[in-house]
């Protein structure tokens, strides 16, 4: 490895490498838009990217700013309501791989992008779930992005906008929930995966240059670590390069230039 | 039918101090031209329905025109916060706003619902969330042929429907494509409709056969505003305005400074500003 990289590219390319080409993903705005866009100018050019604005299949060349921007439209193969995106694509069952991010998550990646604090006189209001309740529950996986701090990493959420693996163990089938939930949390330290019994978040890869105390120091509980942790493999000049130009291609579309 | 109307005529007849509006547009097609009619019009009391907040109701709930807000998501896309909205929710600036929050699948069942005529929406969600225990809206049935606890909300039923499209003919028919949203659910669920459009054109022509088309015996006035969505966009007109979605971020962060620019932007300009803005951004 020549290059060097930041955290957040470090973050957003492990998360990349998390897709497959056969995966049909719904994709939210921010780091899991980049992640995924990487993913199919990379290793997963079949990757189906499917925004709650409605646009199926679509290829945007720079990076959207909300999750309905024309860009989406121009590029999709087709574009279908909102409510039918909802109900056949989503509550239907046709998405692999969800991905979520948020303000604060648990041990047991149920996530809180609603409020701190009390709900009716709320010390911060958070945009709230959108998207996010349905999509913990009915995609067939989650992948979450979040970089990690001790304000965000916390032992109890404020608020359960959606749900992770609730109290662990059987919690999601308990509530009749059928598929897998947080598969991957990935950082911008470290890769979390559920523990195989407690489905506690379970750190089974750090990225290169990374202490378990800095992850230890940036997490509100006791971070339990897998029997064998891996070193992340570090961005591939390939991949960085990719990651770069999109952003740079975005720049220029968002008028950041100006 | 439809009645072709000015903007300040349309807003006038049709919306109502106390009313439940549904100003929809999900990021694209947003009706901005008309929240600032709205505004200029001083409508009081509103119950403001929006799966997303936006812009558009920032601006409404800092100028005092709204008691609550129904929503799903009220952030500035990509972005941060709404400042205005959060100012209302947080310290009751510049007065209380009451809320009731919901998911995306819910808000989107319920719009159908409304428009199906039905006095409830069914779907599979808000399992393991806190919402149901804030909002007492949300409440559940047991699907009668498998037993399955399913979520339930109320239909949408707005007094009005707010919505900006593309193009309509002079019969007064609203025709949009592109990302469509809510908006054929949002007319078809309330009692009125205001429907702001890029043009008026003698006849559709050809044109995509699946097109969304809102016959004009569905809509109550139609008002032409090129540009009327900006800074949201039309597609096939002009893009989104990223950068001003960025730069209200500072414009709306202080009380004082969010005032001075609706002043100057807002309440002493008319509808006919929003064509400059597409004049601007359709070369991009």
């Amino acid at each position: 490895m020549t290059e060097t990289h930041t955290s957040t590219e470090m973050m957003t390319i492990a998360a990349s490498r998390a897709l497959r080409n056969t995966d049909v993903c719904f994709v939210g705005i921010g780091a899991p838009s980049a992640a995924c866009n990487l993913a199919r100018l990379t290793h997963a050019p079949d990757i189906t990217l499917i925004y709650e604005s409605g646009t199926l299949a679509t290829k945007p060349s720079i990076l959207p700013l909300s999750i309905g921007d024309g860009e989406l439209c121009d590029t999709a193969l087709t574009t279908v309501s909102v409510p039918e995106m909802f109900r056949y694509w989503l509550q239907g069952g046709r998405i692999t791989v969800g991905f979520l991010g948020g303000a604060q998550i648990d041990r047991f990646a149920n996530l809180n992008t609603t409020v701190v604090g009390d709900y009716a006189k709320p010390k911060t209001r958070l945009p709230g779930g959108g998207g996010a309740p349905e999509i913990a529950t009915s995609c067939g996986e989650i992948f979450i992005i979040m970089k990690q701090s001790k304000r965000g990493f916390v032992e109890k959420i404020d608020f359960f906008t959606s749900l992770g693996h609730g109290e662990g163990g059987d919690h999601r089938a308990r509530l009749g929930v059928k598929t897998k939930g947080p598969t991957k949390l990935i950082t911008d330290l470290c890769v979390f995966e559920p523990d195989a019994a407690t489905r506690e978040m379970t750190v089974v890869s750090i990225h290169p240059g990374v202490t378990r105390q800095q992850i230890d120091e940036n997490t509100g509980w006791k971070v339990r670590y897998a029997n064998k942790v891996t070193e992340t493999p570090a961005p591939t000049a390939g991949e960085l390069e990719a990651l770069r130009a999109i952003h740079a291609r975005t720049k220029v579309a968002h008028g950041d230039q100006v | 039918m439809a009645q072709f109307m000015s903007l300040a005529a349309a807003v006038e007849d049709n919306i109502r101090d106390g009313d439940a509006i549904a100003m929809e547009g999900f990021t694209h097609l947003i009706p901005h031209a008309a929240g600032h009619e709205v505004i200029r019009q001083r409508r009081k009391r509103l119950s403001l329905i929006r799966m997303t907040p936006d812009l558009i109701y920032d601006q409404l709930i800092g100028m005092g025109c709204a008691e609550q807000a129904v929503f799903s998501w009220c952030g500035n896309p990509g972005v941060g916060s709404l400042h205005r909205m959060r100012d209302a929710i947080e310290n009751g600036w510049p007065n209380p706003l009451a809320y009731v929050e919901h998911s995306h699948s819910a808000m989107a069942n319920a719009y159908e619902a409304g428009a199906a005529g039905l006095p409830f929406a069914v779907f599979r969600g808000y399992i393991g969330a806190d919402l149901p225990k804030v909002n007492p809206t949300i409440k559940s049935v047991t699907c009668p042929y498998t037993g399955e606890t399913l979520a339930t909300v109320p239909a949408i039923r707005p007094d009005v429907a707010v919505i900006h499209a593309l193009r309509a003919d002079r019969a007064g028919n609203v025709l949009l494509e592109g990302i469509v949203g809510v908006q054929k659910q949002a007319v078809l669920a309330a009692k009125r409709s205001i429907a702001t459009v890029e043009e008026i054109v003698d006849d559709f022509g050809p044109r995509n056969l699946n097109a969304v088309i809102l016959p004009s015996w569905t809509v109550s006035a139609i008002v032409c505003v090129p540009g009327g969505a900006h800074p949201s966009y039309a597609q096939g007109y002009y893009k989104r305005d990223n950068a001003y979605y960025k730069k209200w971020d500072a414009i709306s962060r202080d009380r004082d400074g969010f005032l001075a620019w609706m002043k100057t932007n807002v309440l002493e300009k008319g509808p006919e500003t929003f064509a400059a803005e597409r004049a601007r951004l359709a070369g991009h």
